[in-house]
């Protein structure tokens, strides 16, 4: 909205974008109709859209996303809780943040998707180990952005509420919630990105049942046109999640 | 002067950073003792560093002195007093989440006032300070002076008889420090209210006060008290006076030691020297 083309320019960039799936469809289509690729690596997107149809049709699809949309809604609920809990008690000391920030943040570096097999051997092949897996990954964003956003209100604020005597419900409410709000919001949009991130990862690596188990399952059946409609219907899927958040968050920003 | 007139008694007060032998040991305040006139505006002047926003801050109740008391009325001060003493800071202490009159009512929400009075007095504050119109902005949205208008209205709305202004209009442009002085003298007339007002400005400490305390280098202490006969609210042409170009010269003369002597102690003058050499 800076300059007067501004929607000239949006229009023009959204119609490169537009245009660049479409020659990603032409050379898919054209590498399987007539270049002779094997449709066993690359199958032919009409016969990927008519299994989409027929997966979607049949509701085949719904006791796989029911397990993975379960395993990810109790991961989420548990890593939030925890996160934003323990976040918040760590940001209340200056001394408590100073040691555990840089170690939560050391832990979060690591990948913690090397762990699966431990996660397997405790929790069972089942939804129990991509739950504690996908709670794990998705705690640290959750806990490091919430200290973050309560650790470093700028003092100022607490100050100026005191000196109008704020009391301290009265100071976390009016002061260190919306300063902090922001920060911790962007950390759970992150965490639940995350979570269905190494929660569909770990089905396709160990699991029973779920999205990524559907998937794998089909690619060892040499299945390969219905592989790419369910793998077409996860990234819809995740988009749409994506999308949501997002809203949520800038929502919740305001 | 009885004992009735006094607002606020500061008696010997000390106060250090940190512990002696520590490379952050800052000796701020040295036995300063000081009385403050109900209904006076009182402007802090003095070199950075000297301990006039440390002073503020304990009468405030928001620092406790290493020695020495303050007595506001008859209550010593251990804490901030809400229902007596307001503030005004240098920065932008409103809440940038909030709009201005969502800002001015938490004020009133923290102070204790009865939710039927807040809206109102918010409002009757903000048409005071001239930002009746920016009651639903952002403070994000407002120009700085605009901001400390705002600020202002919020300390008044709390209908405290202390104000502490901790140079308000410090961080702003000459010409809207002049405008927002001028408004503030008119506006303060008005009021009963005792003011201390922290400032590095010899031009606004003349324009304001009633009487001009003069810091000593650190560690502050004060050095001379100046009054500025003068009744308020002050005429913009005040400054063209002849009184006003006395009155400030003498405050130059009595600051320009301490600042050469605050100077040369941090360090930067002694650069400056070394390079005329």
């Amino acid at each position: 909205m800076r300059r007067k083309g501004s929607t000239r320019d949006r229009l023009l960039s959204r119609l490169v974008q537009v245009a660049f799936v479409g020659v990603l469809l032409t050379l898919w289509y054209l590498a399987t109709a007539k270049w002779g690729v094997s449709h066993l690596l690359l199958p032919n997107p009409v016969r990927v859209y008519d299994e989409l149809k027929d997966v979607l049709g049949s509701g085949e699809f719904i006791p796989d996303l029911r397990v993975t949309l379960t395993e990810l809604a109790i991961a989420f609920a548990l890593s939030s809780i925890s996160g934003v809990t323990l976040g918040y008690l760590l940001s209340r000391s200056q001394y408590a943040i100073r040691v555990f920030e840089p170690l939560l943040a050391g832990v979060y570096s690591i990948p913690i998707i090397l762990f699966l097999p431990l996660y397997v051997l405790f929790f069972g092949l089942g939804p129990a180990s991509k739950i504690a897996l996908g709670t794990t990954i998705s705690f640290f964003p959750i806990v490091l952005n919430t200290i973050a956003g309560f650790g470093y209100v700028d003092r100022i604020y607490i100050v100026a509420a005191r000196a109008m005597g704020a009391s301290d419900y009265q100071l976390f409410r009016w002061v260190l919630l919306p300063a902090a709000l922001p920060v911790i919001l962007t950390g759970l949009r992150m965490g639940f990105i995350v979570a269905l991130l190494s929660i569909l990862g770990s089905e396709t690596i160990a699991s029973l049942a779920g999205l990524g188990h559907r998937i794998v399952h089909l690619a060892e059946a040499m299945e390969t046109a219905r592989m790419f409609a369910y793998i077409a219907f996860v990234v819809v899927i995740a988009a749409s999640l994506n999308v949501i958040v997002t809203m949520l968050e800038a929502r919740g920003r305001r | 002067m009885t004992s009735s007139d006094v607002a606020v008694r500061i008696r010997d007060v000390s106060h250090h950073f940190g512990e002696e032998g520590e490379t952050h040991y800052v000796r701020a305040l040295l036995d300063t003792s000081l009385d403050i006139c109900r209904g006076e505006l009182l402007c802090l002047i003095g070199p950075s560093g000297c301990g006039k926003s440390t002073l503020l801050n304990v009468v405030g109740g928001l620092l406790r002195p290493t020695a020495g008391s303050v007595h506001v009325g008859n209550t010593p001060v251990r804490g901030p007093l809400p229902r007596e003493i307001a503030f005004v800071f240098q920065e932008n202490a409103l809440f940038p989440w909030s709009t201005v009159l969502e800002n001015v009512v938490l004020g009133m929400v923290f102070q204790g006032v009865p939710r039927g009075e807040r809206e109102q007095r918010a409002r009757r504050a903000l048409e005071a300070v001239g930002l009746a119109d920016f009651a639903q902005h952002y403070p994000g949205q407002l120009s700085g002076g605009m901001r400390q208008r705002a600020a202002l209205a919020r300390a008044l709305s709390l209908e405290t008889q202390i104000l502490l202004m901790d140079e308000p209009f410090g961080a702003l442009d000459e010409q809207t420090r002049m405008i927002l002085g001028e408004d503030l003298s008119v506006l303060l007339a008005r009021t009963e209210k005792t003011i201390v007002f922290v400032t590095h400005s010899l031009g606004e400490a003349v324009f304001l006060a009633d009487r001009v305390a003069v810091f000593s280098a650190r560690p502050g202490a004060i050095k001379e008290i100046i009054s500025v006969d003068e009744p308020h609210p002050r005429r913009p042409d005040f400054v063209t006076t002849e009184k006003f170009g006395a009155l400030r010269n003498r405050l130059y003369t009595l600051l320009h030691d301490e600042i050469r002597k605050a100077v040369v102690e941090s360090g930067q003058g002694a650069r400056t020297v070394a390079s005329h050499s």
